[in-house]
């Protein structure tokens, strides 16, 4: 059939017009396409690893950082605490120390108050004896004034002895 | 002429309707020059041509065949084309080059030369020598059209690449060719050529876009029935069928001309058919895409064929079924839209194929073996 037998000339001129094409096109169409879209693909795939990467090392960021803020908050709560105990210590020191020194003053206070009354005693009993004294050599005085009694009180004297 | 009357009416109301259409149209103009020069082969005798009425094969074959010129449109029953350049080469007379015009549309012979006009449309040398016909056919400039067509694009986009850079992303008609090209490759390239696609990507995306815009061309108004002539195909089949044989490694010739493992006996019978096999690949390829766009082209036809057959028997006929053929060309249309993508899609992964099993190396398959025992 004729439709089916090539013509020659058709032939050729398609031969030379593709391998033109191809040529031309392979070295300035082709291959620089392809490669930008590569270059583009192993772009946009190295972007996206490192994005995600990043992402990975912002998440171990923050978990490290909820870690610290963790420790830093149990450290402050501690320190608080220790404060505290220590606030109670030295207030209850100080009260300890307070009571002792106070509990010494009183004894301290007690003992001279003692010295000083027994002071005051042995004073006030020195003068009484005194005063009595001076009472009964005035009274004496007074009753032996007179040689009669005087010689009543020998007398007297003399009696108590000879009862003796 | 009523047909004639008819037909420019009709023409009218294609070409403001819509463009494919207007394709439809011309085709029919075709038939009318067919007609005109018939009639004149028969002696200039206008009677007789019209009791003939109607030849849709006419029609249909002085479209899908290939022309020394690209008729436009008639005006007066007057062809009015494009009168294409003739080159022949004559054995004794060397090559010769002068306007198809010179021909009067097939009627006087020039030089000792005339055109002959069977199925197809010949120069024939009257001196009885075999010439060979070198003309810039309706084909051919067809063909240089779609190749300035798509340097053209190829070519400005590839510049937009170079001068965008890597990461900025596509724009315009690069963004519409990028996933086609993507598609060759990861779709066609990669799958078929494993990791030495990056060779044959060149040769599989021209094959594909010189396919496609010629398909493409084909479909336009008054386009030429490029990709459904054998002899392009037998081209781009040829062009395939060596880039195989050359990038065939020995693997594959080891494989098809002594296959391992097969008795000695069933070898004899094997291998010849293994070679017819080899073969029948390029003719495969050639077959396919001429048959379905010489297929396609001859059904748009037919269908608008059919109005002007129905015309002939009726005006109330050939007017009445304008809709019906009208609406069956517009889908045969968006479906040869299709199939040109598609043909040329098929085309350029039966290359891809062909050249996979050219290039599979050994080890692939040692491998598949390890594998498979290690499961």
């Amino acid at each position: 059939m004729d439709l089916l037998t090539p013509e020659l000339g058709l032939f050729v001129w398609t031969l030379l017009a593709f391998l033109a094409v191809f040529f031309i096109l392979r070295k300035f169409a082709w291959k620089p396409i392809l490669n930008t879209l590569h270059e583009r693909e192993t772009g946009i795939a190295d972007s996206i690893a490192a994005a995600e990467r990043v992402k990975k090392e912002m998440g171990q960021m923050q978990a490290e950082n909820e870690k610290i803020m963790m420790e830093a908050r149990a450290q402050s709560a501690q320190m608080l605490k220790e404060a505290k105990d220590m606030k109670e210590s030295i207030i209850n020191k100080a009260k300890e120390e307070t009571k002792a020194v106070a509990d010494k003053m009183i004894a301290d206070a007690q003992q001279q108050i003692q010295q000083q009354k027994m002071a005051a005693l042995t004073e006030v009993k020195n003068e009484i004896g005194k005063l009595a004294v001076e009472v009964a050599e005035k009274v004496i005085r007074k009753q032996l004034a007179t040689a009669d009694s005087q010689n009543d009180y020998a007398q007297m004297l003399a009696e108590e002895i000879k009862m003796n | 002429m009523r047909s004639g009357r008819l037909f420019s009416l009709l023409a009218l109301t294609f070409a403001l309707s819509s463009a494919p259409v207007f394709t439809f149209a011309q085709h029919e103009e075709n038939h009318e020059n067919a007609h005109a020069t018939e009639a004149v082969a028969a002696d200039g005798n206008h009677h007789e041509e019209k009791k003939e009425g109607f030849n849709a094969s006419e029609v249909i074959f002085g479209h899908i065949g290939d022309s020394h010129y690209w008729h436009l449109f008639d005006i007066n029953e007057q062809p009015v084309s494009l009168s294409l350049p003739v080159i022949i080469y004559h054995p004794t007379k060397g090559v010769e080059m002068f306007s198809a015009s010179k021909f009067h549309h097939g009627h006087e012979s020039y030089n000792g030369y005339h055109i002959e006009k069977g199925m197809k449309e010949k120069i024939v040398s009257e001196d009885g020598a075999s010439i060979i016909d070198l003309s810039i056919t309706k084909n051919v400039l067809s063909m240089i059209i779609s190749v300035v067509l798509l340097l053209w694009i190829m070519l400005s986009v590839a510049k937009k690449y170079k001068k965008n850079g890597t990461m900025v992303a596509p724009t315009g008609f690069q963004n519409a060719l990028e996933p086609v090209i993507g598609f060759i490759r990861d779709e066609v390239g990669k799958p078929n050529l494993g990791n030495k696609y990056m060779r044959y990507m060149p040769l599989l995306l021209t094959v594909f876009f010189f396919i496609w815009i010629n398909n493409l061309l084909g479909l336009l108004p008054g386009g030429a029935n490029f990709t459904g002539n054998i002899a392009v195909t037998a081209c781009l089949a040829l062009v395939s069928f060596i880039v195989m044989i050359f990038s065939a490694n020995k693997h594959f010739w080891g494989h098809l001309l002594n296959p391992p493992g097969v008795p000695l006996g069933i070898k004899f019978l094997l291998v010849p058919i293994e070679i017819i096999s080899l073969f029948i690949k390029p003719i495969a390829l050639m077959i396919r895409l001429f048959a379905n766009i010489l297929a396609g082209h001859i059904v748009i036809l037919s269908v608008i064929s059919m109005i002007f057959i129905f015309g002939a028997l009726s005006k109330v006929a050939g007017w009445g079924f304008v809709p019906v053929s009208l609406a069956f060309s517009i889908f045969m249309f968006f479906l040869e839209l299709l199939v040109a993508a598609i043909q040329a899609f098929i085309f350029t992964n039966l290359t891809a194929v062909f050249l996979g099993q050219a290039i599979e190396e050994a080890h692939h398959d040692d491998h598949a073996h390890a594998e498979a025992g290690h499961h």
